[in-house]
C-alpha cells in the first residue's frame, strides 16, 4: 500500500508534537451567520451558546448585511453558481469586469485584476514583475502570504526592521545596483494594528527610485476618511504601484482578492500570474454581492465612521479599566498579556462570560508578546462593547492584571 | 556592485574576529537601537526569538557577501544559524581558511 505504516506513523508523530507544543488549532462550530453576536457550539456536542464576537475581520459589519445578502441572491439567479473555467477560457462574466472597474475607482488606481484570494494575489504578483536582477525589500512583519509570494520570486530578498525607516533606507542604499527595487509592506499589520507610514515609504521610494507594494487587507473599506485604505490615510493616493487586498474581510468577508495599481503590472498579472491563470476566480454570487458592498461604502461613510467611534470607545474604556493596550487607532486592539498560558486562560474565561476573543502567542506573535487580539466591528452596538469591557474587567481582576504594567505582568506570569 | 569582503589575515581568517563581526552585525541588524539585550557567541538567535526564518535571509546574505561564498539552502537551516558559534561551524565547512 502506498500510504505505508511508516508514513502514517510519521504524520501521527508530527500531529502529536504539534499538540505537545500547545499549537494544535481547534475549530469551533458557529451555528449562525457571521455577526457581532454569534451562536457557537463549543466544546463539540454542547448546546449552542450566544456570545459577543470580538475576533472576526467583519470590520464594517457587512458579512450578513441584508442588502449584501439580497445582492448575492440576485447574482445567483442572474449569473449562476459556478463558472467551471479559469478566467481566460470561459470564466469571465460581465460582472467580473464591473467589479474590477469599481475597485479601481474606489481605490483610485489605474486597473485591477481579481484573484481567488489575497493570499493568491500575493503568491502571484512578485514573480510576475520582478526577476533575479531585482530586489524585494520587505518589512519584517509582513503577512505570511507575502513571504510565500516572495519565496516564489527569483529577485533578491531583503527585509527591514518593522516600521523602521532608517533601516529601510539602508537597504535601499545597499541595493542601488539592482535593476528594479520594490518596497513591500502591509498597510496595517494584523497582529498589532500598526499602520505603515506610507508617506515616508513613498518619499524613500521616490528618493531611491523604488516601487511600492502594499497589502491593504486590514484597511480596505474603512481606513482613511473615505475608507479607501492606508494610502488614503497616509495621503499617498495614486502613489502606490501595487495594492493587494481582500474581499474576505471588511468588504463582505466571503472570499476573493485582487491586485490593483499600475495598469501594466495588473495586465502582466492577467497574462502571467499562476494563481490567476490556473485557478477559477471569485464565483458570480460573491462578485454580485461585492459590487453591492462597493456601492454601499462609496455612497456613505456611515459604517466606517461608526467603526472609528466604536474603536475609540473600546480603546479608551479598556485603558481606563487598567488593561495594557497597544496604542493606536485601528480596529485591531491588542490586549497585551505577554504570557501564552495567561492569554489562553483569559480567552477561556472570557468565553465563559459570553465573549469570544482569541489568545495569540508564539510563533504567531514574537516570544513574550502574547495577547488577546480584539477586532472591533461597525456591527457592534454600545451595549455589546460595554458587556465585553465588563467581562474583560472581571477576568482581568481574577488574574490581578488590571493597572499592571508590562514588567509587573511578566514578573507575575513570566513570558 | 562593490565588494565588501572580510579582510583575510596571513594564514587565514581568525574565528574570533568573525565571531565579533557577526555579533556586531546581529546587534545592528536585529535589535532596536535602545535594546539592552546581550548578544554573545552562544546566544540563541532563532530559537531565542531574535532572528526568525524570514529575517534570517539578511544574515545569510551578509555572510555570503563578506566571504564571497554561496551558502546552499540545505545548509542554511535554522539550526545552523541558531548561534554565532553554530554559524562559525558552518563557515568552517564552507571556508577552509577559518582557523581557531
Amino acid at each position: 500500500m502506498a500510504y505505508s505504516e511508516k508514513a502514517r506513523n510519521h504524520y501521527t508523530n508530527e500531529l502529536t508534537s504539534i499538540r505537545g507544543a500547545g499549537l494544535f488549532k481547534e475549530e469551533r462550530h458557529i451555528k449562525s451567520p457571521q455577526s457581532s453576536r454569534i451562536k457557537v457550539e463549543y466544546p463539540p456536542g454542547q448546546p449552542s451558546k450566544e456570545v459577543i464576537n470580538l475576533c472576526a475581520n467583519n470590520y464594517l459589519g457587512l458579512s450578513s448585511h441584508p442588502e449584501v445578502v439580497a445582492a448575492a441572491h440576485r447574482g445567483l439567479d442572474s449569473h449562476g453558481y459556478g463558472m467551471s473555467s479559469v478566467r481566460f477560457i470561459c470564466g469571465t462574466q460581465d460582472i467580473h469586469n464591473q467589479l474590477e472597474k469599481k475597485l479601481s475607482e474606489f481605490l483610485e488606481t489605474e486597473d485591477t485584476v481579481l484573484f481567488p484570494s489575497c493570499m493568491e494575489a500575493n503568491a502571484g504578483l512578485f514573480e510576475v514583475v520582478l526577476d533575479k536582477d531585482d530586489a524585494m525589500i520587505a518589512d519584517r512583519l509582513v503577512h505570511a502570504s507575502i513571504v510565500d509570494g516572495m519565496r516564489l520570486c527569483k529577485a533578491q530578498l531583503y527585509n527591514y526592521k518593522h516600521l523602521n525607516m532608517a533601516h529601510l533606507e539602508e537597504k535601499l542604499q545597499e541595493t542601488q545596483g539592482c535593476r528594479f527595487r520594490m518596497i513591500i509592506t502591509d498597510g496595517v499589520f494584523s497582529m498589532d494594528g500598526d499602520i505603515a507610514p506610507l508617506d515616508k515609504i513613498c518619499g524613500l521610494a521616490d528618493k531611491y527610485d523604488a516601487m511600492v507594494t502594499v497589502d491593504d487587507s486590514h484597511s480596505t473599506g474603512f481606513v482613511g476618511d473615505r475608507g479607501k485604505g492606508t494610502h488614503e490615510y497616509c495621503g499617498v493616493l495614486g502613489r502606490i504601484d501595487a495594492i493587494t487586498t481582500t474581499l474576505g474581510k471588511a468588504l463582505g468577508g466571503a472570499a476573493g482578492g485582487c491586485v490593483s495599481g499600475r495598469k501594466e503590472i495588473v495586465e502582466l498579472c492577467r497574462q502571467r500570474a499562476r494563481p490567476y491563470l490556473f485557478s477559477n476566480t471569485v464565483p458570480p454570487v460573491v462578485i454580485a454581492a461585492s459590487i453591492r458592498v462597493i456601492d454601499l461604502i462609496s455612497r456613505s461613510t456611515e459604517r466606517r465612521n461608526k467603526l472609528e467611534k466604536n474603536t475609540k470607545y473600546f480603546r479608551e474604556k479598556m485603558t481606563q479599566a487598567g488593561f495594557d493596550i497597544r496604542p493606536g487607532v485601528h480596529a485591531i486592539v491588542p490586549v497585551m498579556l505577554y504570557n501564552a498560558k495567561l492569554a489562553q486562560d483569559v480567552s477561556r474565561d472570557l468565553y465563559e462570560e459570553g465573549v469570544y476573543a482569541i489568545g495569540f502567542f508564539f510563533p504567531v506573535v514574537p516570544q513574550g508578546q502574547a495577547r488577546i487580539r480584539v477586532q472591533i466591528s461597525a456591527d457592534h452596538e454600545r451595549e455589546h462593547l460595554d458587556k465585553a469591557i465588563a467581562a474583560f474587567a472581571k477576568v482581568g481582576a481574577k488574574y490581578n492584571i488590571l493597572g499592571k504594567k508590562k514588567d509587573e505582568i511578566i514578573a507575575a506570569y513570566g513570558t | 556592485m562593490t565588494l565588501d569582503l572580510f579582510p583575510l589575515q596571513k594564514g587565514g581568517y581568525m574565528a574570533d574576529d568573525i565571531r565579533q563581526l557577526i555579533v556586531d552585525y546581529v546587534r545592528k541588524e536585529y535589535l532596536d537601537e535602545d535594546s539592552d539585550q546581550e548578544i554573545t557567541a552562544d546566544t540563541k538567535l532563532i530559537s531565542g526569538g531574535i532572528v526568525d526564518s524570514f529575517s534570517m535571509v539578511s544574515l545569510k546574505l551578509f555572510l555570503e557577501k563578506k566571504f564571497l561564498i554561496k551558502i546552499p539552502d540545505e545548509k542554511a537551516t535554522p539550526e545552523a544559524f541558531d548561534s554565532v558559534n553554530n554559524i562559525i561551524n558552518l563557515l568552517k565547512e564552507l571556508v577552509p581558511s577559518v582557523k581557531e
